[in-house]
């Protein structure tokens, strides 16, 4: 255990420090000014920009977990409760591509939504439009659609084992009792898969948050969330506490949102049950 | 599972068909771009112009190309071969020992999973600069190890839980010291695991970008290389052609893990999940 927590730690837990340390300071030149200060949280927090750019962040992942998720239930079931031989071929089969290159998935959907992409020159020689359609490529819609096509695997595997999970015998003893298929759905199926799809709302919602590649790719002006602009910090704006703050400030709004998040869900549970 | 109560078993036509199109869905964005590699025309729309295979020809002469793939190799095998030997031990640590605060350990150690990965790039490129380490191709399989390890774990963990410890004692009452009898007990027991492993955990590094595009000095990974070949409009063509021969090979590997990694997992799993 000791090599593999070592390891862990001087990756994830000793640079945490150093970034929440360094969040503190401000640039000076090239270098640092090292004083303690809070200034860049006061700039994160009274910029409207910062504001803004964190909102829209959660909005797009937020719409593309909902899309997520709703796409993925009626799969997940299906290879729940509907197929029986060769599951595991199922499973694999939809978890694959998860597995490849993001970068290169999310340049597929370039390829597609662009100017000149599969989309518009497909639907130009068919006859359909003789302009392309702009609003296809750089915008909110685009990168919703890119995270929800390349996050559908975080989705599918734990909708599939909390439905798996499911006592069959419950669902015979509704019938008996005279419920209907769409009521025994919402009456059994669907609370007790609830774990599943909290767990598939934190596993997309969490990391698509800081997403980088997809607004980069896909978001253009409108779509630029707030990874990119942690990356320019680091990078063109060369102001590296300040991009420390914002890594943190992204850090503590995730933490809020899911305990929120946590806490509705517990008490709604706890309301049916 | 038995197979009474065959009213709910019933085959659901609509499902069926979702799930269908659902996996269309999931394959055919990324067959684009293997469909547009062979085109003739350099620009990436309908209609395609006519087959060829200029653009791999092109990227064999290209000495960048072969570069970067040497570097992702490199990374890619001694991040496989670290992170699958830091994985085994951890898990074999989560199976076999009680401690205090095993399941913090367990979620501090999965934590990579669903933190955005812009933020442990910049915490580790934060940290190496702090400490004057000069960012290279260590800087990177570093980052990548983090990314990695969560995997090998979650690949391995299944191994170690289906396997019975009173093996081991029983070698160890035959004689056998703590080595050989890893060796000659656990390590087989435990070896399809180890192999999925260093394979997903080689095609993750190889396919990784976040990471690497925060602590990449001046050797370029592939999808580095790629990256910076997405600006020039002309040189898509070849990135396609590229982009196509990093998903094949993906693909292959992944399938062959996913399959190994079940090997004797499948009859216990499939009821267990």
């Amino acid at each position: 255990m000791s090599p593999t927590l070592a390891i862990m730690t001087v990756g994830i837990l000793v640079p945490f420090i150093i970034l929440l340390v360094i969040s503190f300071w401000t640039r000076d030149g090239f270098g640092f000014d090292t004083t303690f200060t809070t200034n860049n949280y006061v700039r994160a927090w009274s910029e409207p920009i910062f504001g803004a750019l964190l909102q829209r962040s959660f909005w797009i992942s937020g719409v593309a977990t909902l899309v997520t998720v709703l796409l993925c239930y009626p799969m997940a079931y299906y290879v729940a409760f509907h197929v029986h031989r060769n599951k595991m071929m199922w499973i694999i089969l939809m978890t694959l591509p998860f597995w490849t290159s993001y970068l290169l998935r999310v340049f597929a959907w370039k390829v597609i939504l662009g100017y000149e992409g599969v989309i518009n020159s497909g639907l130009m020689t068919v006859g359909l439009i003789d302009q392309p359609l702009e609003f296809l490529l750089y915008s909110q819609e685009a990168v919703i659609i890119t995270l929800a096509h390349a996050w559908a695997a975080f989705a599918i595997l734990p909708l599939y084992v909390s439905l798996e999970k499911i006592d069959k015998s419950l669902l015979e003893a509704a019938t008996d009792l005279g419920d209907g298929p769409v009521a025994r759905f919402f009456r059994i199926t669907l609370p007790l898969s609830m774990p599943g799809v909290i767990a598939a709302c934190f596993l997309i919602f969490i990391p698509t948050t800081g997403d980088y590649i997809t607004p980069a790719l896909l978001g253009g002006p409108d779509g630029a969330m707030i990874g990119n602009f942690i990356q320019l910090q680091f990078g063109r704006v060369n102001n590296w506490p300040m991009g420390a703050t914002l890594s943190i400030v992204l850090m503590l709004w995730i933490s809020l949102i899911a305990l929120v998040f946590l806490f509705i869900t517990r008490k709604a549970q706890e309301k049916i049950a | 599972m038995s197979d009474h109560g065959t009213y709910i078993k019933r085959p659901n036509r609509p499902l069926q068909i979702y799930a269908v199109i659902f996996l269309i869905v999931l394959y055919v964005p990324v067959l684009f771009i293997p469909l547009f590699s062979f085109n003739e025309s350099i620009y990436v729309r309908f209609p395609l112009e006519g087959f060829t295979f200029r653009w791999y020809r092109e990227l064999w002469t290209r000495e960048p190309v072969w570069n970067a793939l040497f570097n992702s190799i490199k990374v890619g095998a001694c991040v496989a071969v670290i992170s699958t030997i830091l994985g085994v031990i951890a898990a074999r640590a989560i199976t076999r020992y009680r401690m205090p605060g095993k399941s913090a350990l367990v979620t501090f150690i999965m934590m990579p999973l669903v933190i955005p990965g812009i933020i442990f790039g910049v915490a580790l490129l934060v940290l190496l600069s702090r400490m004057g380490i000069p960012l290279t191709l260590y800087t990177v399989g570093l980052g990548h190890l983090i990314v990695c390890l969560p995997f090998a774990v979650a690949t391995l963990l299944p191994r170690f839980e289906g396997f019975d410890p009173s093996m081991e004692e029983a070698s160890a009452d035959l004689g056998e010291n703590g080595w050989w009898t890893f060796w000659r007990v656990t390590f087989p027991m435990v070896f399809p695991g180890v192999v999925a492993s260093l394979l997903l955990t080689f095609t993750i590094s190889f396919d990784e970008f976040i990471m690497a595009f925060f602590l990449t000095g001046t050797d370029p990974t592939l999808p580095m290389y790629i990256w910076g070949q997405l600006r020039f409009p002309q040189e898509f063509p070849s990135v396609l052609a590229l982009s196509s021969l990093i998903l094949f090979v993906s693909f292959i590997l992944v399938f062959f893990a996913q399959w190994v990694g079940r090997m004797g997992l499948d009859e216990q799993n499939q009821e267990a999940l």
